[in-house]
């Protein structure tokens, strides 16, 4: 085995192990926010295992998987973090005038 | 140590996550945590399918488990409430009885699978090297299984798109993800 290839093949598992401490905050966070952070960490963390585990086992397809879930990890963390302030996902990002004020506007 | 025996450390280290997220699963209270680490064990699965070279499998777990199903899990949890009533352990109990029976029959029906990576299964002997013999000079792109789905079976793929699509507009319906209706009866 070559030196490069050992080191790929240690990059994935301290990654695998930072992937498992990840997933202990996940089943401990105490509040919604720890838990927020932690999928999107463990994401990440997903997304450099794949390109690194592409390159130590040789095959190029990884790395285009790797960016797909680099762009599906963005979206799912904006999607659960707009949900949790406006329920529901028709809300423009740039609204983000406070619901209680609008709703004295609309009593004026 | 070859390329093979690698993948498969990493299959079976994910594997071990793989469950451990189902067990955190299965005891959590807090709906939002479920909802949160069923994204993560999407994500972990579709390593996995990386892992097995099913790269065409790992982008449609990718995209519909930790992508779509996690806001239409979001979008279930608001209509109810946020944690889960604590159960007793023996309440389902018949369905412990099912599981068991059925994960007995998935365990003896495993002896008859052949060896991981075997060159002489059905699936490398029969019909699916008529497809890799094929596809290069019919189709000509490389993947076989993009060819098989889109172009072999494209009917059968246009009545599946079909089905999701009316799943997808009910579920969107049934769920409200819109909010507009909820607007007009708190405004009005």
């Amino acid at each position: 085995m070559t030196f490069s290839a050992f080191v790929d093949i240690l990059v994935a598992l301290i990654l695998t192990i930072a992937m498992a401490l990840m997933l202990t905050r996940l089943f401990l966070g105490p509040t919604l926010y720890d838990r927020v952070l932690a999928v999107n960490a463990f994401g990440t963390k997903i997304v450099l295992f794949l390109a690194v585990f592409s390159l130590a086992v040789g095959r190029g397809d990884g790395l285009d998987i790797a960016l797909l879930y680099a762009l599906i990890n963005f979206v799912a963390t904006i999607a659960i973090l707009k949900f949790f302030s406006y329920r529901s996902l028709e809300v423009a990002l740039h609204d983000s005038e406070p619901r209680t004020a609008r709703k004295d506007a609309e009593g004026r | 140590m070859n390329g093979a025996e690698i993948t498969q450390v990493f299959d079976y280290l994910l594997m071990v996550m793989l469950l451990a997220i189902s067990i955190a699963v299965i005891r959590l209270q807090n709906l939002f945590a479920v909802v949160v680490l069923t994204g993560a064990y999407s994500l972990i699965a579709a390593a996995w399918f990386v892992s097995l070279s099913a790269a065409d499998v790992a982008i449609t777990e990718a995209a519909v488990g930790a992508g779509i199903s996690t806001v239409l899990l979001l979008a279930a949890m608001l209509l109810t409430s946020r944690e889960a009533k604590p159960t007793s352990a023996f309440r389902h109990w018949s369905a412990l009885v099912v599981m068991t029976a059925a994960g007995a029959a998935v365990f003896y029906a495993l002896g008859d699978l052949p060896v991981y990576g075997s060159a002489d299964t059905p699936a490398n002997t029969g019909v699916g090297m008529d497809y890799i013999t094929r596809t290069p000079e019919e189709i000509n792109i490389p993947n076989v299984v993009t060819a098989v789905l889109a172009s072999y079976r494209g009917f059968d793929t246009m009545g599946e798109v079909f089905v999701v699509f009316a799943a997808g507009v009910g579920v969107a319906l049934l769920l409200n993800l819109s909010g507009r209706g909820r607007r007009e009866e708190g405004g009005e």
